[in-house]
């Protein structure tokens, strides 16, 4: 039964992405939880970068995905309260590191299979920030506990989804209170069905397998686990064998779709996204299926993640097909100054012992 | 000695480390999570270190307990 999962969870992340770039959407940039957070920053107007405003329907689909089933489930279980302000930080600062790099994880397994060399060095790099996030861990980094809400206060466990349903809503009509690119990559995209079922779909299996970009590798490291890992590697195997098949593919550094090759900043953007992640309990993609299934905490990455593409754009900070400039430089080393930080001075004593 | 702990509300991964952490000073543990995929990250490590484990639900919340 494992299998299935891992293999279906593969194919509609890894071929899904391939077949969202032949429908429409620019190279290699199928699924990303962060360049398409990005867009939807644009569309609300949180930056005002022309060519990239569009309420991606697939970002929609992961949260609307992982509500639906965690209702149907019974896990829906609305809680917070875990310093929701510093899980804010560490999201805008994921969103920094990724627009650096120009993609989220997925996004650089997704590069990776397209050819493109450069998601291998953002990968090391995000393995790097695990790796370090984790040596906080163990040196006693928390951010307390969360509390599982009741009464009426279960209702702000809907928000997330009742958000994306209002985009969902917004973009079908085309309403006014949304920016749509007239060009550039903000103007390319898949139909809004497919986006939307390829979304719903992908959020579903997020929600059931756990996948979780930075929960890969910790597992991996700090339990022997692979499980997360074989739906990497299925999902790296589905968008090489689609890229390949629609005639994708290309291998190399050099002028790769929405990509550059300054390989220290490739790293160290992923290296941010690996950090900030592993100390907010889990990365881009996991925090929307989180915020779905009625946690506020991760609600709160969430909107710091746009609130973090706003900041990007608006100091220049993001990369672009030129490379990272100097002001992306400075935001990534303040932000692994900020991480580091938070993942020195949060060591909340939570008294464990129960007894015994 | 049955150690036990209260793991309920912390972050993913961090009840599965202080489960690993508790397990290398007891011959039992017992931990209270409230999220299921912190159950299934304990059952899982339990599993591939050939540890006993039972869990029950109630209300939400899950009762594991491991032997060495």
């Amino acid at each position: 039964m494992q299998w299935v999962f891992i293999i279906i969870t593969g194919i509609v992340f890894g071929l899904g992405a391939v077949l969202l770039v032949k429908a429409g959407n620019p190279g290699n940039y199928g699924f990303c939880a962060a360049c398409h957070l990005r867009d939807i920053a644009g569309a609300l107007g949180i930056h005002r970068v022309a060519t990239l405003q569009y309420v991606r329907p697939e970002i929609l689909g992961f949260v609307l995905g992982s509500f639906i089933l965690a209702k149907t489930s019974g896990e829906f279980r609305p809680r917070g309260g875990a310093q929701p302000a510093v899980r804010f930080v560490l999201g805008a600062l994921m969103i920094i590191g990724a627009l650096v790099f120009l993609g989220c994880p997925l996004r650089g397994i997704l590069r990776l299979a397209g050819g493109d060399l450069n998601g291998l060095v953002g990968l090391a790099g995000f393995a790097g920030g695990i790796l370090a996030g984790i040596g906080f861990l163990r040196n006693g980094y928390n951010l307390g506990r969360s509390q599982v809400y009741s009464g009426a206060g279960n209702g702000v466990g809907y928000l997330a989804a009742a958000a994306a349903f209002v985009l969902l809503a917004g973009v079908v009509m085309q309403a006014g209170f949304l920016n749509f690119s007239a060009k550039g990559p903000g103007a390319m995209h898949a139909p809004l069905l497919v986006s939307l079922i390829l979304g719903l779909l992908g959020g579903a299996l997020a929600w059931k397998t756990r996948m979780c970009l930075s929960g890969g590798l910790r597992d991996f490291i700090l339990v022997s686990d692979t499980y997360l890992l074989k739906i990497y590697g299925v999902i790296f195997l589905a968008a090489f064998i689609g890229n390949q098949y629609f005639g994708f593919f290309k291998l190399g550094f050099a002028e790769q779709p929405l990509a550059h090759s300054m390989h220290l900043w490739n790293f160290m953007g992923l290296f941010l996204v690996g950090l900030a992640a592993t100390l907010s309990g889990g990365c881009p993609l996991r925090q929307l299926i989180m915020a779905g299934e009625g946690n506020t905490d991760a609600m709160f990455c969430v909107l710091g993640m746009l609130a973090g593409a706003g900041i990007s754009h608006g100091l220049n900070a993001a990369g672009s097909a030129s490379g990272v400039g100097m002001n992306g430089q400075i935001a990534v080393v303040a932000g692994l100054a900020i991480a580091a930080m938070i993942g020195v001075a949060f060591r909340q004593k939570v008294s464990l012992r129960t007894e015994g | 000695m049955l150690k036990t702990l209260d793991l309920r509300g912390l972050s993913c991964p961090i009840p599965l480390i202080q489960t690993k952490n508790a397990l290398e000073n007891a011959a039992e543990v017992q931990v209270t999570v409230d999220e299921p995929v912190a159950k299934e990250n304990i059952l899982k490590f339990a599993k591939a270190r050939n540890l006993q484990a039972q869990c029950s639900v109630n209300d939400g919340e899950y009762t594991i307990t491991i032997h060495k």
